[in-house]
Formats: C-alpha cells, structure tokens, sequence
C-alpha cells in the first residue's frame, strides 16, 4: 500500500513540524515522518513517555507545545519510522511497525536535521566516551547521567548545556574543558545578548557550574583518553585561538565518563541522494544545500529546511520550516501570491532577527581546521572499518583526490554509520593534504538505503506471483 | 564504571528482567537498551571489526551503530530499542 499525499516531509524536529503545519493549515494533504517515536528532533526531544520529571527545561516546554499544536492539526503524523530510500519525485520508503511502508507525493520537504562533529583523538573509541548531543539526549529524555564523574570537553554552548545538565541532576562534573578561551566567549557577547532570552539561559548554564565548584579549563583540548576496556582518565592541555595543542602544562582528570563533541555538522542526506545542488559553509557545519529564502532547493518541488541545511539552532530552525511549509503550499497552487507574502513576510523577519545569535552560536561550532591538522597519525578516524589518520594521508599521496576516492582506496566511511561520524574530519583530511578547497575534495555519494534496515523488512512480504511480468513482445 | 539514573523527583516505570548472555539484568521498562546495559555496568558491546577494540554506545541517538548487539536473535541498536521483559541480548560478534 502507497499513501499518497499532497506534500510529504521527513523529519519531525522543529524545522519538519513547523513545514509540516504550514503546509497542512494551506489545505494540503502532509504526511510527517521520523524515526522517533515523537515530534521534537533532538533538541526538542520528548521525555520517554513512562518518565515522570521533576521540572521541564525550556526545551521540553517548546516541544511540548509543539507537539500539542501537531496533535490538534490535521498533518498525518508517521513517527517510529525509519526512512531507508529516497526517489523518484517524490517516493520514501520506509520500515514502519508492521513492516515496509511506501509514501509518495509530487513535493517533498527534507528536515532531516544535524548530527554531531567528533574530531578524533587517541581513547576516543573506548566505551564510556560519548557524543555531547547523545550525553543531552540521556539528560533531557531520560533523565539519566553519563558517569559518576564526567569530563565535559569540546566546543560549543552544549558543552555548558551538558555540564548544568549533569549539576542539576546531582552528578559530578571532573572538569570542563573548552576549546575556547575566555576570549573568544566574551568576543562573542555582543552577538550572544541580541537574544537576550537565549543568552540568559546560557548565563543559566554557566551560574549553576559556578556554584558547583566545576574546574573550568578556557582554551584546552583533550589529549587523549585513557582506560583499558573503558575510558578510566582525560588527560587535556592548552590550544590556541585555532584549536592546534600547543605546549603548556597538561592535566589529567579521572572520570568514568568522558562527553565530548565540537559541534554539529549538516545531515542532509536527501538533497544530496536527489541531486540538489551544494555549497560548502564552514560557518554553516559543512556542505549545505543551495536555497531561495524560502528553502527552495534547486530540484524542482524539493525544499529543505532546518539544521540539514547548515547550523543555526532550533528556533531559527522553526522559523525556516514554516517557510518551507508556506512555499510549497505556494508552489501547490493553495496560496495565492498575496497570502503567501502576508504570512512569510513576519516570518522572514523572524529568520533575520535570529541570524546574528545563530552566526555567533554556529561560530563556535565550527570546524577548527588546525585542529583537525594535529590529528596523530595513528589515531582512527573511521570508527566503522577503524581506518586510521595516517592510512587516509597515505591514500592521498597514491593519489586519491576526493573523498569518495580516498573512501575506496581505505574503506573510510563505508561501514554501517556511512560515513556520517567521520565525514566531516576525513575530508577536511583530504583537502588539507592535498593543500585544495573543500569543494574540490566534495562530499560522500550518497546512496540508499539511508539507513541500516533489515533485508527481509526491506523487501516486504510478496509471492513470485506479485511480480508484474509484461506481456511478450508480439511476433 | 557505568551510567547512572537521577533518582530526585524522578518516577520510574516498574523494573523488567531480561536476559544478557545469559545473565539476568533489570531496568525499568521501556529504557533504551543501551542505557540499561550501560548503567548495569556493560559499556562495552562488541569489538570493532578490524583493529578488535572495546567499543559502546557513542551517540545514543541511532547514528552512529556502535551499539548494535542481538535481541532475539535480530541484530538491532541498543540505543533505539525499548527494553522489555523477557528479551534475550546477545553481545558482541555482530557487525563483523
């Protein structure tokens, strides 16, 4: 069975739901999918339902209303499906509870959100070190800490979220080790207080860290992790305003748990898997998909919206989905050119009032190239085929000159994760031994199936009979 | 050493046993498996295919398939499968 729908989207963060609303008050017949078993993403991320919380953090409040604005609209939700192709104009297939599913629609709207940015270090493989994002995703949803003592490290306002996260719950914080200075945090004030509501949340954060006494590290990295069959220490040290170590004294944290992350990349997958056009944006988390201001891709009927289509956080993210939704309601022939100005135009200016915080946020989240230059040489970058730094330079040297090239030579990127942990780190890999752009080292080829699915769910349940033979040719 | 479940102000659903290798573990019903085996002291899941290190649950948000191990006999991510009573999970040897 096909359901068949006027626009579908895929992802239910709050670029997708917000898309999907637009669309769907417009009049058109949306189909809303995600893998999980609720709307909100992974910033607006539902508490497991069986979870009784002692308070919400305004995260929660915004997906909760959120959720109950989608539970009152008239979008077809399909959560708790996991979306393994992508094609033809426009065609999802998907492994739902009861087995394949297919959806088809003439529009489709990608939402398919970020994921996180490791840049590799030696220990970051041991079990017990984990991405700052899954530390929020365990916090928030589950109301679960990481470690008894928990070394926060990385880049970035989640570093902060992660470390307050863990206070609030009654946890211990080892330290927390940020790559950047005092400098750099306060560089970035001007921009940070344009959202006065954000940066108080921030100031948050940061006051209920003071309070515990957490020893804050400004300008250092992680060394190494270190732990036998699981992550035992951190031993961390200075870096300078570009992410490079650099001499100074080293120190070293006992933990059971290590949460580390230094930011978030673009996980568009579907534009790319139909052959929209791409543009690399540092600022933005990687290569990102060329838009109109209203999250038109360049495939015809194809939108995108939210941090698939470069980091700028879940509010902006919001703003842009209900754009997406406006204009492919537009494009559908449901809102005449008067209506859809009237109800983008403040949405619009939405977008443009959030743009100076979520440069400055994404600012911190960025690839810090040097960093990614002091990489050791025996460090896995590939956690899938446990491909090392030193074999991807020596792919390069025989000659591979883009990162799908480098793939083949190495295997870097093809196990089950399909490259999205060390995607981003590889190429910059690449285009820094090669001394060219990243445009010129480009991105992996993207191919179904998105997602690892079982073969048997995959291919549905037929008979030799349901396989349509055409009549023969006539004589 | 292993994760760890706030307990102040927070309700759980009731425990459910099920079985690692054998071995009986509990966790509240509906815990992603990663998280339970995790917070019973099994960080480490399996080995990686190549170099054999120790590897667990990394991204706790179904990307990143370290955490794959067997539940009744199907090959799943801890991280986005509920845990209920009575399943058998098996560790380690999957994804080679």
């Amino acid at each position: 069975m096909i359901r068949r729908a006027d626009c579908l989207v895929l992802g239910a963060g709050p670029a997708g739901t917000e898309a999907a609303l637009a669309a769907a008050e417009a009049g058109l017949d949306v189909v809303l999918i995600d893998e999980q078993a609720d709307a909100g993403g992974q910033g607006w991320r539902a508490p497991l339902g069986s979870l009784t919380l002692p308070r919400k953090g305004a995260d929660a409040e915004a997906g909760d209303r959120l959720r109950s604005r989608l539970a009152a609209s008239g979008v077809d939700r399909r959560l708790g499906r996991r979306v393994w192709s992508v094609g033809g104009a426009f065609r999802l297939d998907a492994v739902g509870p009861d087995g394949a599913e297919a959806y088809e629609a003439p529009r489709l709207i990608a939402a398919t959100g970020a994921h996180e940015r490791v840049v590799p270090f030696p220990g970051w493989t041991l079990p017990g070190v984990i991405g700052l994002a899954g530390a929020t995703v365990l916090l928030k949803a589950q109301a679960v800490l990481p470690g008894r003592r928990v070394v926060v490290a990385g880049a970035g306002p989640l570093l902060f979220a992660v470390a307050a996260g863990i206070v609030a719950k009654g946890g211990t914080v080892a330290a927390i080790v940020d790559m950047d200075g005092r400098l750099a945090w306060a560089r970035r004030l001007p921009g940070l207080a344009r959202r006065l509501d954000l940066l108080k949340e921030g100031l948050g954060w940061t006051w209920s860290i003071l309070g515990a006494r957490v020893p804050f590290l400004a300008g250092h990295g992680v060394r190494c992790a270190t732990g036998r069959s699981e992550v035992e220490a951190v031993i961390v040290g200075p870096v300078d305003a570009d992410g490079a170590p650099i001499a100074g004294p080293e120190r070293r944290f006992a933990c059971d748990a290590l949460a580390v992350g230094h930011g978030l990349v673009p996980g568009g997958e579907v534009p790319k898997i139909l052959r929209a056009a791409h543009l690399y944006d540092r600022l933005r988390g990687g290569f990102i998909p060329e838009l109109d201001p209203y999250g038109r891709t360049t495939i015809e009927n194809l939108y995108a919206c939210g941090d698939g289509t470069g980091i700028r956080g879940a509010r902006p993210s919001a703003a842009a989905g209900r754009l997406a939704g406006l204009a492919a309601a537009h494009d559908a022939g449901r809102l005449d050119a008067a209506a859809f100005t009237a109800l983008a135009e403040p949405t619009l200016q939405v977008l443009s009032e959030y743009r100076p915080f979520a440069d400055t946020v994404a600012g911190a989240m960025a690839l810090r190239p040097a960093q990614v230059a002091a990489i050791d040489p025996a460090t896995v970058v590939c956690r899938c085929e446990d491909v090392s730094r030193a074999e991807i330079d020596a792919a390069v040297d025989a000659g591979a000159s883009d990162i799908n090239q480098m793939k083949h030579f190495t295997r870097c990127g093809m196990g089950p994760c399909q490259g999205r942990m060390c995607g981003d780190v590889a190429a910059e890999l690449v285009a820094q031994r090669r001394g060219v752009t990243r445009e010129t080292v480009g991105y992996w080829t993207q191919r179904v199936p998105l997602r690892p699915v079982p073969f048997d769910t995959m291919i549905g349940s037929f008979d030799y009979a349901d396989i349509p033979i055409p009549p023969p040719a006539p004589l | 050493m292993s994760l760890w479940r706030a307990t102040e102000g927070v309700t759980r659903p009731a425990e459910v046993t099920f079985a690692v290798d054998g071995t009986d573990v509990s966790a509240p019903a509906g815990e992603p498996l990663a998280t339970a085996l995790a917070a019973a002291g099994m960080l480490g899941l399996r080995d990686s295919p190549r170099g054999g290190t120790p590897r667990g649950a990394f991204c706790h948000m179904g990307l990143c398939q370290e955490c794959v191990v067997t539940v009744d006999g199907r090959i799943v991510q801890a991280c986005l499968t509920p845990v209920r009573a009575g399943m058998q999970v098996r560790l380690g040897g999957t994804l080679r």
